[in-house]
């Protein structure tokens, strides 16, 4: 499968996703500069962490405007698969592929630890090699991860069952201490309803090998794989 | 002519940062001090000297990259 991971000025996630992809789960993956806009050959884009364009303005709001940008709408207009990790949810947000804003963390403080996250739906390209309602161990590092949209939307979010991670205890337990930002209702990554885009501001490629503390965040890769692999002839 | 932008967090999105503000101000004893939100102030240069047209890209620069319309309301004045 063919992965390309984006840089913008400013992403500092990027190798983190080309080690993952490359070297743990030997994937066919290459950087695509802010600038390139010739991306028709990949499967899935990948949409990194970091402070693009400093957070200048909001977070991602310049980002959207880099001309990869449109061939990544174009991407995911055809069905393709795109996933927005930390600032690329921010990034995803303002561009309008996926519903709602990331502000704030409600605590004011930048947040750079473990927490848990709750797998809420198996009916994704990002989350099918989950368990039903699996418990993953994976660190977030954000100041402005804080998921807001108006109570319309989060009903729309829920009805087509567009929530695919929460916040949650060592239980697994929806409760506000164990949000590291307020977000809404302790959402963690949401997909739009086409369900080929997700965002999510926790970092799964931080935690895809055992020698980082957690092998956990793997399982989203492996979700990919399993949704490409599916529809693609060998 | 100069444009003068405001960019404020929409009524219901919590503003964490005008909050912290608020508390601050209480505890140096502003007690009559209620809600505070914080938002941007911007200024924009702009040539030509169409008013009409000035502010029809004004406000398609504050929907499309200044503000974000699902969190923020704008408003803006300009100037001759």
């Amino acid at each position: 499968m063919k992965f390309g991971i984006i840089q913008f000025p400013g992403s500092n996630c990027d190798l983190d996703k080309l080690w993952v992809l490359q070297d743990v789960l030997k994937q066919e993956a290459r950087y695509l500069w802010h600038k390139d806009t010739d991306i028709g050959d990949l499967d899935c884009i990948v949409v990194p962490g970091g402070f693009s364009y400093g957070d200048y303005l909001r977070t991602g709001s310049i980002a959207r405007f880099s001309p990869v940008m449109k061939a990544v709408a174009d991407h995911a207009a055809k069905g393709k698969l795109v996933i927005g990790i930390c600032n690329g949810f921010q990034i995803l947000c303002e561009a309008g592929l996926l519903p709602g804003a990331l502000l704030r963390n409600r605590s004011l403080q930048f947040r750079c630890e473990h927490i848990f996250l709750r797998i809420e739906t198996t009916k994704s390209p990002f989350t099918n090699a989950a368990r039903a309602s699996q418990i993953i161990r994976v660190p977030v590092a954000h100041g402005e991860g804080c998921y807001f949209a108006d109570p319309a939307t989060i009903e729309e979010l829920k009805k087509n069952d567009q929530i695919l991670f929460r916040y949650v205890d060592a239980d697994g337990k929806v409760v506000d201490t164990a949000s590291p930002n307020g977000s809404v209702e302790n959402i963690a990554g949401i997909c739009n309803k086409a369900r080929n885009v997700c965002g999510m501001m926790p970092h799964p490629e931080r935690a895809s090998e055992n020698a980082l503390g957690s092998a956990d965040g793997r399982v989203v890769f492996e979700s990919i794989l399993n949704h490409l692999r599916g529809s693609k002839p060998q | 002519m100069k444009a003068k932008i405001y960019v404020t967090p929409k009524k219901a999105v919590l503003d964490p940062q005008g909050k912290a503000v608020a508390n601050a101000l209480h505890s140096l004893g502003y007690s009559a001090v209620g809600d505070v939100r914080i938002g941007k102030f911007m200024e924009i240069e702009l040539a030509g000297a169409d008013q009409a047209a000035a502010k029809k890209q004004l406000d398609e620069m504050c929907h499309r990259i200044l503000s974000n319309p699902v969190i923020e309301d704008y408003r803006f004045e300009l100037e001759g």
